[in-house]
């Protein structure tokens, strides 16, 4: 069996902002109609959250559930849980059309966290980071790759790219972050 | 910069989040069709100087596909309906009828100004 090895080797840079690689994360793509009650009993069953509105994310007690599309969650939840609530989620869905899937390795998160988060990610994405309000999922672009962007707090951002192009949101995040670089724009 | 509202996800995105999909609403001829038929699918487009329908994907957000109506021109959003339609939203030909009486792009058009 081997381990599940992070991407970027829990990479740090410290500049106006921090830049660092979050803890992995175990995650469960779902795709299923979001309407249906046993998705959501599947879903509060695996994180112990609610299943949530549109761009948004709900938290639970065992994980949380993040909103991709209007068929599409991303349930993160601990690693070492992963084959059992993914076990669950397919045994409580089975005779409805989904699909649930072990995507740990294919993404990566990267914190951004200090006062200029806002800026350092508007230099970066289209997304009014000036009216994002914590607690919205916002998937768009970062430089010239896709990423899923939220703030946690108004210091706290997270930044979820695709494994293969980890190395590069870092380095865009690290150039962006970098001393000297402040705008003061917000 | 085209700014599109996504009828999916409800974000309005930045060109640069979208991919374009070309001319919309075409009937496609598969195999057993006839030469006009799929010569028309394949390169037959209205390419209009004016109102135009179109296909995006919110390609770096939701991964929808949905429907555009804009002007060539003046870049005027008329705007965006799901994909699931063969025809644009009368709201939405009102739209276009009101910036641009006469207007016309294949069977569709400006019913007031057509006689
Ligand atoms: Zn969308």
């Amino acid at each position: 069996m081997s381990d599940l090895q992070s991407a970027l080797q829990g990479a740090r840079f410290d500049g106006y902002v921090s830049v660092f690689e979050a803890q992995p994360a175990g995650m469960i793509q779902l795709r299923a109609d979001l309407a249906e009650d046993a998705v959501a009993h599947a879903v509060h069953r695996a994180t112990g959250a609610t299943i949530p509105q549109p761009l948004g994310l709900s938290t639970g007690d065992r994980g949380e559930a993040l909103w991709m599309a209007p068929d599409e969650l991303l349930l993160r939840v601990l690693t070492d849980a992963i084959p059992e609530l993914l076990a669950d989620v397919q045994d409580d869905l089975r005779d409805h059309h989904h699909l649930a899937l072990d995507v740990s390795a294919m993404r990566t998160e990267i914190r951004v966290e200090g006062a200029a988060v806002r800026e350092v990610l508007a230099k970066v994405t289209p997304v009014d980071m000036e009216t994002l309000k914590p607690g919205t999922v916002r998937r768009t672009r970062l430089a010239q790759v896709a990423a899923a962007i939220w703030l946690s707090n108004d210091e706290t951002a997270h930044v979820l790219c695709f494994r293969s192009v980890a190395t590069y949101v870092f380095d865009v995040l690290s150039v962006s972050a970098r001393k000297g670089g402040e705008v003061g724009a917000f | 910069m085209l700014i599109l509202h996504c009828p999916y996800c409800g974000v309005d995105a930045d060109e640069t989040e979208l991919s374009p999909g070309g001319e919309a609403h075409l009937t496609r001829h598969g195999p057993g069709s006839d030469d006009t038929d799929f010569e028309s699918y394949l390169f037959m487009r209205e390419n209009p100087k004016g109102p135009q329908f179109e296909r995006w994907r919110h390609a770096m957000g939701c991964g929808k596909w949905f429907h555009a109506a804009r002007h060539t021109v003046t870049m005027q959003v008329f705007g965006t309906y799901p994909a699931q339609t063969q025809r644009p939203p009368q709201e939405i030909l009102d739209r276009i009828s009101a910036a641009q009486p006469g207007w016309r792009w294949r069977d569709l058009g400006d019913e007031g100004q057509r006689a």
